[in-house]
Protein backbone atom coordinates (compact mmCIF):
# COMPACT_ATOMS: atom_id res chain seq x y z
CA UNK A 1 0.00 0.00 0.00
CA UNK A 2 1.10 3.52 -0.74
CA UNK A 3 2.25 5.42 2.37
CA UNK A 4 1.76 9.17 2.39
CA UNK A 5 3.03 11.17 5.36
CA UNK A 6 1.11 14.44 5.66
CA UNK A 7 1.77 15.27 9.31
CA UNK A 8 4.93 17.35 8.96
CA UNK A 9 3.66 19.90 11.49
CA UNK A 10 3.75 17.12 14.09
CA UNK A 11 7.25 16.03 13.18
CA UNK A 12 9.44 15.52 10.11
CA UNK A 13 11.69 12.80 8.76
CA UNK A 14 15.31 13.56 9.51
CA UNK A 15 17.36 14.90 6.61
CA UNK A 16 20.05 12.38 5.53
CA UNK A 17 22.75 15.05 5.86
CA UNK A 18 21.62 15.80 9.42
CA UNK A 19 21.94 12.14 10.33
CA UNK A 20 25.37 11.98 8.70
CA UNK A 21 26.50 15.03 10.69
CA UNK A 22 25.26 13.55 13.97
CA UNK A 23 26.59 10.02 13.59
CA UNK A 24 30.24 10.69 14.50
CA UNK A 25 29.10 12.43 17.69
CA UNK A 26 27.17 9.34 18.75
CA UNK A 27 29.92 6.82 18.04
CA UNK A 28 33.35 8.44 17.92
CA UNK A 29 33.43 11.93 19.38
CA UNK A 30 31.68 11.15 22.62
CA UNK A 31 33.52 13.50 24.91
CA UNK A 32 31.84 15.77 27.42
CA UNK A 33 32.12 19.39 26.21
CA UNK A 34 33.07 20.45 29.73
CA UNK A 35 36.15 18.18 29.77
CA UNK A 36 39.55 19.69 29.21
CA UNK A 37 41.07 16.83 27.15
CA UNK A 38 40.98 16.39 23.39
CA UNK A 39 37.71 14.39 23.51
CA UNK A 40 36.05 17.19 25.42
CA UNK A 41 37.52 19.93 23.26
CA UNK A 42 36.23 18.25 20.11
CA UNK A 43 32.71 18.06 21.58
CA UNK A 44 32.91 21.69 22.75
CA UNK A 45 33.87 22.81 19.25
CA UNK A 46 30.91 20.90 17.77
CA UNK A 47 28.50 22.58 20.22
CA UNK A 48 29.87 26.05 19.51
CA UNK A 49 29.85 25.48 15.74
CA UNK A 50 26.18 24.49 15.97
CA UNK A 51 25.47 27.59 18.05
CA UNK A 52 26.96 29.67 15.24
CA UNK A 53 24.80 27.87 12.68
CA UNK A 54 21.63 28.58 14.67
CA UNK A 55 22.64 32.20 15.27
CA UNK A 56 23.43 32.73 11.58
CA UNK A 57 20.06 31.32 10.54
CA UNK A 58 18.21 33.74 12.84
CA UNK A 59 20.38 36.82 12.33
CA UNK A 60 21.50 36.58 15.95
CA UNK A 61 24.80 36.36 17.81
CA UNK A 62 26.01 32.92 18.97
CA UNK A 63 25.95 33.93 22.65
CA UNK A 64 22.24 34.74 22.29
CA UNK A 65 21.42 31.06 21.62
CA UNK A 66 20.56 28.73 24.51
CA UNK A 67 20.12 25.05 23.67
CA UNK A 68 17.15 23.35 25.32
CA UNK A 69 15.44 19.97 25.10
CA UNK A 70 12.94 21.42 22.64
CA UNK A 71 10.45 24.21 22.21
CA UNK A 72 8.36 23.27 25.23
CA UNK A 73 11.34 23.82 27.49
CA UNK A 74 12.31 26.96 25.54
CA UNK A 75 8.81 28.41 25.99
CA UNK A 76 8.84 27.57 29.70
CA UNK A 77 12.26 29.10 30.16
CA UNK A 78 11.32 32.26 28.28
CA UNK A 79 7.97 32.93 29.95
CA UNK A 80 8.70 31.78 33.49
CA UNK A 81 12.22 33.17 33.28
CA UNK A 82 11.03 36.66 32.31
CA UNK A 83 7.99 36.69 34.60
CA UNK A 84 10.07 35.90 37.66
CA UNK A 85 12.98 38.13 36.69
CA UNK A 86 10.66 41.09 36.08
CA UNK A 87 8.18 40.57 38.90
CA UNK A 88 9.28 43.74 40.65
CA UNK A 89 8.29 45.73 37.56
CA UNK A 90 4.84 44.24 37.15
CA UNK A 91 2.74 41.11 37.18
CA UNK A 92 0.85 41.20 33.88
CA UNK A 93 1.46 38.93 30.88
CA UNK A 94 -0.17 39.04 27.44
CA UNK A 95 -0.56 36.05 25.14
CA UNK A 96 -3.05 34.86 22.52
CA UNK A 97 -5.87 32.33 22.43
CA UNK A 98 -4.22 30.19 19.75
CA UNK A 99 -0.83 29.57 21.38
CA UNK A 100 0.60 26.11 21.84
CA UNK A 101 -0.14 24.61 25.26
CA UNK A 102 3.54 25.00 26.15
CA UNK A 103 2.82 28.74 26.26
CA UNK A 104 -0.80 28.71 27.48
CA UNK A 105 -0.21 26.24 30.29
CA UNK A 106 2.94 28.04 31.41
CA UNK A 107 0.92 31.26 31.63
CA UNK A 108 -1.81 29.40 33.55
CA UNK A 109 0.79 28.09 36.01
CA UNK A 110 2.08 31.65 36.51
CA UNK A 111 -1.49 32.87 37.09
CA UNK A 112 -1.56 30.51 40.08
CA UNK A 113 1.59 32.21 41.37
CA UNK A 114 -0.17 35.58 41.33
CA UNK A 115 0.54 36.86 37.82
CA UNK A 116 -2.41 38.11 35.77
CA UNK A 117 -2.71 36.98 32.16
CA UNK A 118 -4.60 38.57 29.29
CA UNK A 119 -5.36 36.14 26.48
CA UNK A 120 -6.09 38.24 23.40
CA UNK A 121 -8.65 36.78 20.98
CA UNK A 122 -8.04 36.07 17.29
CA UNK A 123 -10.06 36.72 14.16
CA UNK A 124 -11.87 34.08 12.07
CA UNK A 125 -8.53 33.11 10.47
CA UNK A 126 -6.77 32.62 13.79
CA UNK A 127 -4.78 35.84 13.44
CA UNK A 128 -3.81 38.13 16.31
CA UNK A 129 -4.59 41.83 15.85
CA UNK A 130 -1.62 44.01 16.94
CA UNK A 131 -4.12 46.66 18.07
CA UNK A 132 -5.70 44.11 20.44
CA UNK A 133 -2.27 43.43 21.94
CA UNK A 134 -1.63 47.16 22.39
CA UNK A 135 -5.06 47.65 23.97
CA UNK A 136 -4.30 44.91 26.51
CA UNK A 137 -1.12 46.60 27.77
CA UNK A 138 -1.31 48.01 31.31
CA UNK A 139 1.29 49.68 33.51
CA UNK A 140 1.83 46.22 35.04
CA UNK A 141 2.63 44.45 31.75
CA UNK A 142 6.07 42.85 31.61
CA UNK A 143 5.91 40.31 28.78
CA UNK A 144 4.06 39.65 25.52
CA UNK A 145 4.20 36.15 23.99
CA UNK A 146 2.61 35.63 20.55
CA UNK A 147 3.39 32.75 18.18
CA UNK A 148 4.84 33.45 14.75
CA UNK A 149 2.82 30.84 12.86
CA UNK A 150 0.06 28.60 14.13
CA UNK A 151 0.65 24.85 14.24
CA UNK A 152 -2.94 23.87 13.48
CA UNK A 153 -4.19 26.28 10.85
CA UNK A 154 -0.88 27.70 9.61
CA UNK A 155 -1.88 31.35 9.98
CA UNK A 156 1.12 33.70 10.12
CA UNK A 157 0.86 36.51 12.68
CA UNK A 158 2.06 40.11 12.13
CA UNK A 159 4.93 39.60 14.58
CA UNK A 160 7.04 42.57 13.43
CA UNK A 161 4.11 44.91 14.07
CA UNK A 162 3.54 43.45 17.53
CA UNK A 163 7.29 43.68 18.17
CA UNK A 164 7.20 47.36 17.27
CA UNK A 165 4.38 47.93 19.77
CA UNK A 166 6.31 46.09 22.49
CA UNK A 167 9.38 48.24 21.87
CA UNK A 168 7.28 51.40 22.01
CA UNK A 169 5.97 50.32 25.42
CA UNK A 170 9.35 48.99 26.57
CA UNK A 171 8.04 45.42 26.96
CA UNK A 172 9.84 42.14 26.48
CA UNK A 173 8.50 40.21 23.49
CA UNK A 174 8.67 36.43 23.04
CA UNK A 175 7.55 34.48 19.99
CA UNK A 176 7.12 30.73 19.58
CA UNK A 177 8.53 30.23 16.08
CA UNK A 178 8.41 26.43 16.05
CA UNK A 179 6.35 26.10 12.89
CA UNK A 180 8.02 28.96 11.06
CA UNK A 181 11.67 27.90 10.85
CA UNK A 182 12.49 26.58 7.38
CA UNK A 183 9.07 27.61 6.07
CA UNK A 184 9.19 31.40 6.20
CA UNK A 185 12.12 33.79 6.85
CA UNK A 186 12.83 34.24 10.56
CA UNK A 187 15.14 37.10 11.51
CA UNK A 188 15.09 38.22 15.14
CA UNK A 189 15.84 41.86 14.29
CA UNK A 190 13.25 42.12 11.52
CA UNK A 191 10.68 40.50 13.79
CA UNK A 192 11.72 42.73 16.73
CA UNK A 193 11.60 39.85 19.20
CA UNK A 194 13.61 39.55 22.43
CA UNK A 195 13.06 35.82 22.82
CA UNK A 196 12.24 33.17 20.24
CA UNK A 197 11.67 29.41 20.59
CA UNK A 198 12.43 26.70 18.06
CA UNK A 199 12.58 22.92 17.82
CA UNK A 200 14.80 20.88 15.49
CA UNK A 201 12.42 18.02 14.68
CA UNK A 202 10.01 20.40 12.97
CA UNK A 203 12.61 21.11 10.28
CA UNK A 204 14.12 17.71 9.54
CA UNK A 205 16.37 17.63 12.60
CA UNK A 206 16.40 15.29 15.61
CA UNK A 207 13.78 15.20 18.36
CA UNK A 208 14.63 16.29 21.89
CA UNK A 209 16.59 19.39 20.95
CA UNK A 210 15.59 23.00 20.53
CA UNK A 211 16.80 26.45 21.32
CA UNK A 212 15.78 29.71 22.86
CA UNK A 213 17.07 32.94 21.36
CA UNK A 214 17.66 35.44 24.18
CA UNK A 215 18.45 38.98 23.06
CA UNK A 216 21.62 40.37 24.62
CA UNK A 217 20.80 42.10 27.91
CA UNK A 218 17.56 40.19 28.51
CA UNK A 219 17.70 38.75 32.04
CA UNK A 220 16.02 35.43 32.77
CA UNK A 221 15.39 33.89 36.15
CA UNK A 222 16.60 30.29 36.33
CA UNK A 223 14.81 27.35 37.86
CA UNK A 224 17.15 24.46 37.04
CA UNK A 225 20.38 24.20 38.94
CA UNK A 226 23.46 22.06 38.80
CA UNK A 227 25.98 23.30 36.28
CA UNK A 228 27.35 26.20 34.28
CA UNK A 229 26.25 24.93 30.86
CA UNK A 230 24.30 27.31 28.60
CA UNK A 231 25.25 30.27 30.81
CA UNK A 232 23.54 28.49 33.74
CA UNK A 233 20.18 28.97 32.02
CA UNK A 234 20.04 25.30 31.11
CA UNK A 235 22.48 23.34 33.26
CA UNK A 236 23.33 19.74 32.47
CA UNK A 237 25.67 18.02 30.03
CA UNK A 238 24.89 19.14 26.50
CA UNK A 239 23.21 16.69 24.11
CA UNK A 240 26.09 16.99 21.67
CA UNK A 241 24.83 14.79 18.78
CA UNK A 242 21.40 16.45 18.89
CA UNK A 243 22.92 19.94 19.04
CA UNK A 244 25.07 19.08 16.00
CA UNK A 245 21.91 17.84 14.29
CA UNK A 246 20.04 21.04 15.12
CA UNK A 247 22.86 23.14 13.69
CA UNK A 248 22.98 21.19 10.46
CA UNK A 249 19.19 21.06 10.14
CA UNK A 250 18.68 24.81 10.55
CA UNK A 251 21.48 25.52 8.09
CA UNK A 252 19.88 23.25 5.48
CA UNK A 253 16.33 24.43 6.15
CA UNK A 254 17.15 28.10 5.81
CA UNK A 255 19.62 27.88 2.91
CA UNK A 256 17.06 26.80 0.29
CA UNK A 257 13.97 28.14 2.03
CA UNK A 258 12.49 30.10 -0.88
CA UNK A 259 12.70 27.24 -3.39
CA UNK A 260 11.27 24.69 -0.93
CA UNK A 261 8.49 27.02 0.19
CA UNK A 262 7.52 27.72 -3.44
CA UNK A 263 7.32 23.98 -4.13
CA UNK A 264 5.20 23.39 -1.03
CA UNK A 265 2.83 26.25 -1.89
CA UNK A 266 2.03 24.65 -5.26
CA UNK A 267 1.23 21.31 -3.60
CA UNK A 268 -0.69 23.02 -0.80
CA UNK A 269 -2.87 25.02 -3.15
CA UNK A 270 -3.64 21.98 -5.30
CA UNK A 271 -4.60 20.01 -2.20
CA UNK A 272 -6.80 22.83 -0.85
CA UNK A 273 -8.53 23.24 -4.21
CA UNK A 274 -9.20 19.50 -4.44
CA UNK A 275 -10.53 19.26 -0.88
CA UNK A 276 -12.82 22.26 -1.25
CA UNK A 277 -14.32 20.59 -4.33
CA UNK A 278 -15.89 18.07 -1.93
CA UNK A 279 -19.39 19.19 -0.93
CA UNK A 280 -19.78 21.00 2.41
CA UNK A 281 -16.14 21.66 3.22
CA UNK A 282 -14.40 24.84 4.36
CA UNK A 283 -10.83 26.05 4.67
CA UNK A 284 -9.61 26.83 8.20
CA UNK A 285 -6.95 29.49 8.61
CA UNK A 286 -5.92 32.41 6.47
CA UNK A 287 -6.19 31.87 2.69
CA UNK A 288 -2.90 33.69 1.93
CA UNK A 289 -1.02 34.46 5.14
CA UNK A 290 -0.47 30.79 5.92
CA UNK A 291 2.49 28.44 6.12
CA UNK A 292 3.49 26.98 2.74
CA UNK A 293 2.88 23.39 3.86
CA UNK A 294 -0.32 23.79 5.89
CA UNK A 295 -3.73 22.57 4.77
CA UNK A 296 -6.61 22.58 7.27
CA UNK A 297 -10.18 21.97 6.17
CA UNK A 298 -13.40 21.07 7.96
CA UNK A 299 -15.53 18.36 6.41
CA UNK A 300 -19.10 18.79 7.62
CA UNK A 301 -21.23 15.96 9.05
CA UNK A 302 -18.29 13.69 9.95
CA UNK A 303 -15.93 13.48 12.90
CA UNK A 304 -12.18 13.92 12.66
CA UNK A 305 -10.95 10.78 14.36
CA UNK A 306 -12.99 8.45 12.18
CA UNK A 307 -11.64 10.39 9.21
CA UNK A 308 -8.06 9.91 10.42
CA UNK A 309 -8.58 6.17 11.05
CA UNK A 310 -10.02 5.78 7.56
CA UNK A 311 -7.15 7.70 5.98
CA UNK A 312 -4.65 5.66 7.98
CA UNK A 313 -6.18 2.47 6.58
CA UNK A 314 -5.35 3.92 3.14
CA UNK A 315 -1.78 4.72 4.23
CA UNK A 316 -2.32 8.47 4.71
CA UNK A 317 -1.02 10.04 7.94
CA UNK A 318 -2.93 13.18 8.92
CA UNK A 319 -4.16 15.01 12.00
CA UNK A 320 -7.36 16.61 13.32
CA UNK A 321 -8.58 19.10 15.90
CA UNK A 322 -11.52 16.94 16.98
CA UNK A 323 -12.03 16.26 20.69
CA UNK A 324 -10.95 12.63 20.29
CA UNK A 325 -7.61 13.68 18.89
CA UNK A 326 -7.02 16.72 21.11
CA UNK A 327 -6.71 14.47 24.16
CA UNK A 328 -9.57 16.18 25.95
CA UNK A 329 -13.35 16.31 25.78
CA UNK A 330 -13.27 19.53 23.79
CA UNK A 331 -12.21 20.15 20.23
CA UNK A 332 -9.07 22.17 19.46
CA UNK A 333 -8.80 25.45 21.38
CA UNK A 334 -7.43 27.06 18.21
CA UNK A 335 -10.48 26.23 16.09
CA UNK A 336 -12.85 27.23 18.91
CA UNK A 337 -11.00 30.56 19.36
CA UNK A 338 -11.56 31.19 15.64
CA UNK A 339 -15.30 30.94 16.28
CA UNK A 340 -15.96 27.58 14.63
CA UNK A 341 -19.03 25.71 15.84
CA UNK A 342 -18.50 22.32 17.48
CA UNK A 343 -19.46 20.28 14.44
CA UNK A 344 -17.06 22.17 12.17
CA UNK A 345 -14.25 21.86 14.72
CA UNK A 346 -14.86 18.12 15.21
CA UNK A 347 -14.71 17.64 11.45
CA UNK A 348 -11.36 19.34 10.95
CA UNK A 349 -8.59 17.66 8.99
CA UNK A 350 -5.01 18.91 8.97
CA UNK A 351 -2.63 17.81 6.22
CA UNK A 352 0.86 19.27 6.51
CA UNK A 353 3.26 18.90 3.61
CA UNK A 354 7.02 18.53 3.82
CA UNK A 355 10.10 18.15 1.65
CA UNK A 356 9.47 14.50 0.83
CA UNK A 357 5.93 15.03 -0.49
CA UNK A 358 5.21 14.90 -4.20
CA UNK A 359 2.33 15.81 -6.47
CA UNK A 360 1.50 12.08 -6.57
CA UNK A 361 0.93 12.20 -2.81
CA UNK A 362 -1.56 15.03 -3.24
CA UNK A 363 -3.30 13.20 -6.09
CA UNK A 364 -3.52 10.04 -3.99
CA UNK A 365 -5.19 11.85 -1.08
CA UNK A 366 -7.65 13.52 -3.42
CA UNK A 367 -8.38 10.11 -4.92
CA UNK A 368 -9.06 8.24 -1.66
CA UNK A 369 -10.70 10.97 0.43
CA UNK A 370 -14.03 11.45 -1.40
CA UNK A 371 -14.89 7.75 -0.93
CA UNK A 372 -14.08 7.94 2.79
CA UNK A 373 -16.18 11.07 3.21
CA UNK A 374 -19.08 9.47 1.37
CA UNK A 375 -18.91 6.34 3.55
CA UNK A 376 -18.80 8.26 6.84
CA UNK A 377 -21.54 10.64 5.76
CA UNK A 378 -23.81 7.74 4.85
CA UNK A 379 -23.32 6.59 8.45
CA UNK A 380 -23.89 10.05 9.94
CA UNK A 381 -27.24 10.82 11.59
CA UNK A 382 -26.78 14.53 10.94
CA UNK A 383 -26.06 14.35 7.20
CA UNK A 384 -28.72 15.79 4.92
CA UNK A 385 -31.36 13.16 4.21
CA UNK A 386 -30.45 11.10 7.26
CA UNK A 387 -32.73 12.95 9.67
CA UNK A 388 -35.32 11.01 11.67
CA UNK A 389 -38.40 10.31 9.56
CA UNK A 390 -41.41 9.41 11.70
CA UNK A 391 -44.46 7.80 10.20
CA UNK B 1 -4.79 1.97 20.43
CA UNK B 2 -7.95 0.16 19.25
CA UNK B 3 -8.41 -3.62 19.36
CA UNK B 4 -8.77 -5.67 16.17
CA UNK B 5 -12.47 -6.10 16.92
CA UNK B 6 -12.99 -2.34 17.16
CA UNK B 7 -11.21 -1.84 13.86
CA UNK B 8 -13.24 -4.64 12.28
CA UNK B 9 -16.52 -3.00 13.31
CA UNK B 10 -15.22 0.42 12.27
CA UNK B 11 -14.13 -0.81 8.85
CA UNK B 12 -17.14 -3.06 8.22
CA UNK B 13 -19.92 -1.71 10.39
CA UNK B 14 -22.94 -3.99 10.70
CA UNK B 15 -26.51 -2.79 10.26
CA UNK B 16 -25.88 0.79 9.16
CA UNK B 17 -28.90 2.73 8.02
CA UNK B 18 -32.47 3.22 9.11
CA UNK B 19 -35.66 1.18 9.39
CA UNK B 20 -38.73 2.63 7.76
CA UNK B 21 -41.67 2.77 10.16
CA UNK B 22 -39.42 1.69 13.02
CA UNK B 23 -41.12 0.57 16.23
CA UNK B 24 -38.61 2.50 18.30
CA UNK B 25 -35.99 5.19 17.61
CA UNK B 26 -33.44 6.30 20.19
CA UNK B 27 -30.74 8.92 20.09
CA UNK B 28 -27.96 9.87 22.48
CA UNK B 29 -25.02 12.27 22.59
CA UNK B 30 -24.50 15.85 21.53
CA UNK B 31 -22.39 17.85 19.14
CA UNK B 32 -20.39 19.46 21.94
CA UNK B 33 -18.57 16.23 22.77
CA UNK B 34 -18.69 15.05 19.18
CA UNK B 35 -20.69 11.83 19.41
CA UNK B 36 -24.27 11.33 18.24
CA UNK B 37 -25.76 7.82 17.98
CA UNK B 38 -29.19 6.86 16.70
CA UNK B 39 -30.73 3.38 16.84
CA UNK B 40 -33.81 2.07 14.99
CA UNK B 41 -35.70 -1.03 16.19
CA UNK B 42 -38.20 -3.41 14.60
CA UNK B 43 -39.91 -5.76 17.08
CA UNK B 44 -42.31 -8.67 16.33
CA UNK B 45 -45.43 -9.86 18.24
CA UNK B 46 -43.30 -12.12 20.46
CA UNK B 47 -41.27 -9.09 21.67
CA UNK B 48 -38.22 -10.24 19.73
CA UNK B 49 -35.99 -7.63 18.10
CA UNK B 50 -36.16 -8.66 14.46
CA UNK B 51 -34.15 -5.83 13.02
CA UNK B 52 -31.92 -3.06 14.33
CA UNK B 53 -30.03 -0.35 12.47
CA UNK B 54 -27.85 2.60 13.48
CA UNK B 55 -26.42 5.87 12.30
CA UNK B 56 -23.51 7.45 14.21
CA UNK B 57 -21.50 10.65 14.04
CA UNK B 58 -18.35 10.16 16.04
CA UNK B 59 -14.95 8.62 16.50
CA UNK B 60 -13.88 5.03 15.79
CA UNK B 61 -15.08 3.86 19.21
CA UNK B 62 -18.48 5.49 18.74
CA UNK B 63 -18.99 3.77 15.38
CA UNK B 64 -17.66 0.39 16.58
CA UNK B 65 -19.82 0.32 19.74
CA UNK B 66 -22.90 1.22 17.69
CA UNK B 67 -22.16 -1.56 15.22
CA UNK B 68 -21.38 -4.08 17.97
CA UNK B 69 -24.59 -3.48 19.90
CA UNK B 70 -26.70 -4.14 16.80
CA UNK B 71 -25.15 -7.63 16.60
CA UNK B 72 -25.62 -8.20 20.33
CA UNK B 73 -29.29 -7.25 20.24
CA UNK B 74 -30.60 -8.82 17.03
CA UNK B 75 -32.83 -11.81 17.87
CA UNK B 76 -32.97 -10.95 21.59
CA UNK B 77 -36.16 -10.17 23.48
CA UNK B 78 -36.99 -6.65 24.65
CA UNK B 79 -36.36 -7.73 28.26
CA UNK B 80 -32.92 -9.06 27.34
CA UNK B 81 -32.09 -5.88 25.39
CA UNK B 82 -32.85 -3.73 28.46
CA UNK B 83 -30.12 -5.61 30.33
CA UNK B 84 -27.27 -4.68 27.97
CA UNK B 85 -24.84 -2.16 29.46
CA UNK B 86 -22.20 0.10 27.91
CA UNK B 87 -19.52 -1.91 29.73
CA UNK B 88 -20.76 -5.15 28.11
CA UNK B 89 -20.51 -3.50 24.68
CA UNK B 90 -16.94 -2.45 25.39
CA UNK B 91 -16.13 -5.99 26.59
CA UNK B 92 -17.65 -7.42 23.42
CA UNK B 93 -15.09 -5.34 21.50
CA UNK B 94 -12.17 -6.59 23.60
CA UNK B 95 -12.04 -3.31 25.51
CA UNK B 96 -11.74 0.37 24.63
CA UNK B 97 -9.00 2.88 25.42
CA UNK B 98 -9.69 4.36 28.91
CA UNK B 99 -10.32 7.83 27.46
CA UNK B 100 -13.11 6.40 25.31
CA UNK B 101 -14.98 4.56 28.07
CA UNK B 102 -17.04 7.60 29.06
CA UNK B 103 -17.29 9.82 26.01
CA UNK B 104 -17.85 7.40 23.16
CA UNK B 105 -19.26 4.29 24.85
CA UNK B 106 -22.92 5.27 24.67
CA UNK B 107 -24.51 2.65 22.41
CA UNK B 108 -26.42 0.98 25.27
CA UNK B 109 -27.87 4.39 26.20
CA UNK B 110 -29.04 4.89 22.60
CA UNK B 111 -30.59 1.41 22.68
CA UNK B 112 -32.38 2.17 25.97
CA UNK B 113 -33.77 5.37 24.47
CA UNK B 114 -35.05 3.36 21.49
CA UNK B 115 -36.64 0.80 23.86
CA UNK B 116 -38.27 3.63 25.83
CA UNK B 117 -39.60 5.10 22.57
CA UNK B 118 -41.00 1.68 21.68
CA UNK B 119 -42.80 1.37 25.03
CA UNK B 120 -44.22 4.86 24.77
CA UNK B 121 -45.54 4.13 21.29
CA UNK B 122 -47.14 0.90 22.51
CA UNK B 123 -48.73 2.68 25.48
CA UNK B 124 -50.07 5.36 23.15
CA UNK B 125 -51.55 2.68 20.85
CA UNK B 126 -53.31 0.99 23.79
CA UNK B 127 -55.03 4.20 24.86
CA UNK B 128 -56.24 4.90 21.30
Amino acid sequence: MRKVYLDNAATTRMHEEVFAAMKPYLLEHYGNPSSIHSFGRQARKAVEDAREQVAAALGAEPREIVFTSGATEANNLAIRGIARAQKNKGNHLITSAVEHHAVLDTCKALAKEGFTVTVVPVDEYGMVDPAAVEAAITDQTILVSIMLANNEVGTINPIAEIGEICRKHNLIFHSDAVQAIGNIPVNVDNLKVDLLSLSAHKFYGPKGIGALYVRKGTKLDVFNFGGVQERKLRPGTENVPAIVGLGKAIELATSDLEAEAAKLRVLRDKLIKGLLAIEATKLNGHPEKRLPGNVNVSIQYIEGESLLLSLDLKGVAASSGSACTSGSLDPSHVLMAMGLDHQTAHGSLRLTLGRDNTEEDVDYVLEVLPEIVERLRAMSPIYTGNEIKRS
Amino acid sequence: MYTEKVMDHFTNPRNVGEIENADGIGEVGNMKCGDIMRIYLKVNEDDIIEDIKFRTFGCGAAIATSSAITEMVKGKTIAEAWEISNIQVAEELGGLPPSKMHCSNLAADALKNALRDLEEKRAAQKTE
